[in-house]
């Protein structure tokens, strides 16, 4: 296949996950579409390196997955103080920072 | 061969990623992502990233996921909420846009190799060995920079997912640790004779 269609995979799911974090109020599932944009972004950078022959798009990638498992581990702790300190789980009600 | 592995791995990592975004559930916003997590990995697959697959298999849908199956099941996160106001019409529109804008970013591209299958395939290319050297060598710093990050991430989780207050006023706990002990139960001290009186009954 050609890398262009691996393009176009990567933009759609990249456009699905930006819909996500748009319209979803449960944080949890704003995470969960950050990771559908990382992937996405992984994807077209591993099509790049197939595309030059080179590896370094491959590494590029293992690297932005070490960025989003420490992303999802301070988010997940995150949810449970929330949860802990009896806020609401809902980003709509979460707009001011109390310290 | 591959045009046909490639459909199908396309076709089921849009699903996946729409079905996170669908469903209302997250305990099935997550089973989704799952499924779009291997999906992508077949792609990678394709693409001769075997290294980047493996780990994505491995790390991603394995571990990354299995904490969030954790936080869910804790957090509960049952009740579904409404999706808010102007962002349920405008949400979609926007990401149709970035779409459609995307898609003749592709179009137009001045890019020869977009629309040939890559450079040609050298033995070894993606392969741990390979992936592993170039991490060594040329990339030993954003290397030991990510494990930097993941330490401050792990500390940083756990400062965040802390008890505020200590164990200290945790009465169930106390009571766990302090067991006042039975009488006659065969301590060494009462066995020398050193504590003829068992006190351990009385507190």
């Amino acid at each position: 296949m050609a890398i262009g269609w691996y393009l176009v995979v990567s933009a759609m799911i990249f456009c699905i996950g930006v819909a996500g974090v748009l319209t979803r109020r449960n944080p949890m599932v704003i995470l969960l579409c950050l990771e559908l944009m990382l992937n996405a972004g992984n994807l077209a950078l591993v099509a790049f390196s197939r595309m030059h022959g080179n590896q370094d798009g491959q590494v590029f990638a293992l690297i932005v997955m070490v960025v989003a498992a420490c992303e999802v581990t301070v988010g997940l702790g995150l949810i449970v103080a929330l949860y802990r300190r009896r806020l609401p789980i809902d980003v709509d009600e979460l707009n001011e920072l109390h310290g | 061969m591959s045009a046909v592995l490639f459909f199908i791995a396309a076709i089921g990592a849009i699903a996946g990623a729409i079905g996170v975004v669908v469903l209302r559930n997250p305990f099935y916003s997550v089973l989704a992502l799952v499924s779009h997590l291997i999906s992508l990995a077949a792609l990678f697959l394709l693409l001769r990233a075997e290294f980047v697959a493996a780990g994505q298999v491995v790390v991603y849908a394995g571990a990354v996921m299995v904490l969030y199956v954790f936080v869910v099941a804790y957090v509960g996160g049952g009740e579904d909420l409404p999706t808010g106001g102007g962002l349920r019409i405008l949400g979609p529109v926007f990401a149709l846009a970035l779409a459609v804008e995307l898609c003749i970013a592709l179009l137009g591209t001045g890019l020869k190799g977009i629309s040939q299958k890559g450079a040609p395939y050298v033995a070894g290319f993606g392969s741990p060995e390979a992936i592993g050297k170039e991490l060594l060598t040329k990339f030993l710093f954003p290397f030991e920079v990510a494990s930097l990050l993941l330490l401050v991430a792990a500390i940083g989780a756990v400062v965040l997912a802390r008890r505020r207050k200590g164990l200290e006023g945790d009465d169930e706990f106390l009571k766990t640790v302090h067991t006042p002990r039975s009488l006659f139960t065969g301590t060494m001290a009462e066995g020398v004779g050193v504590r003829t009186a068992p006190r351990g009954g009385e507190d």
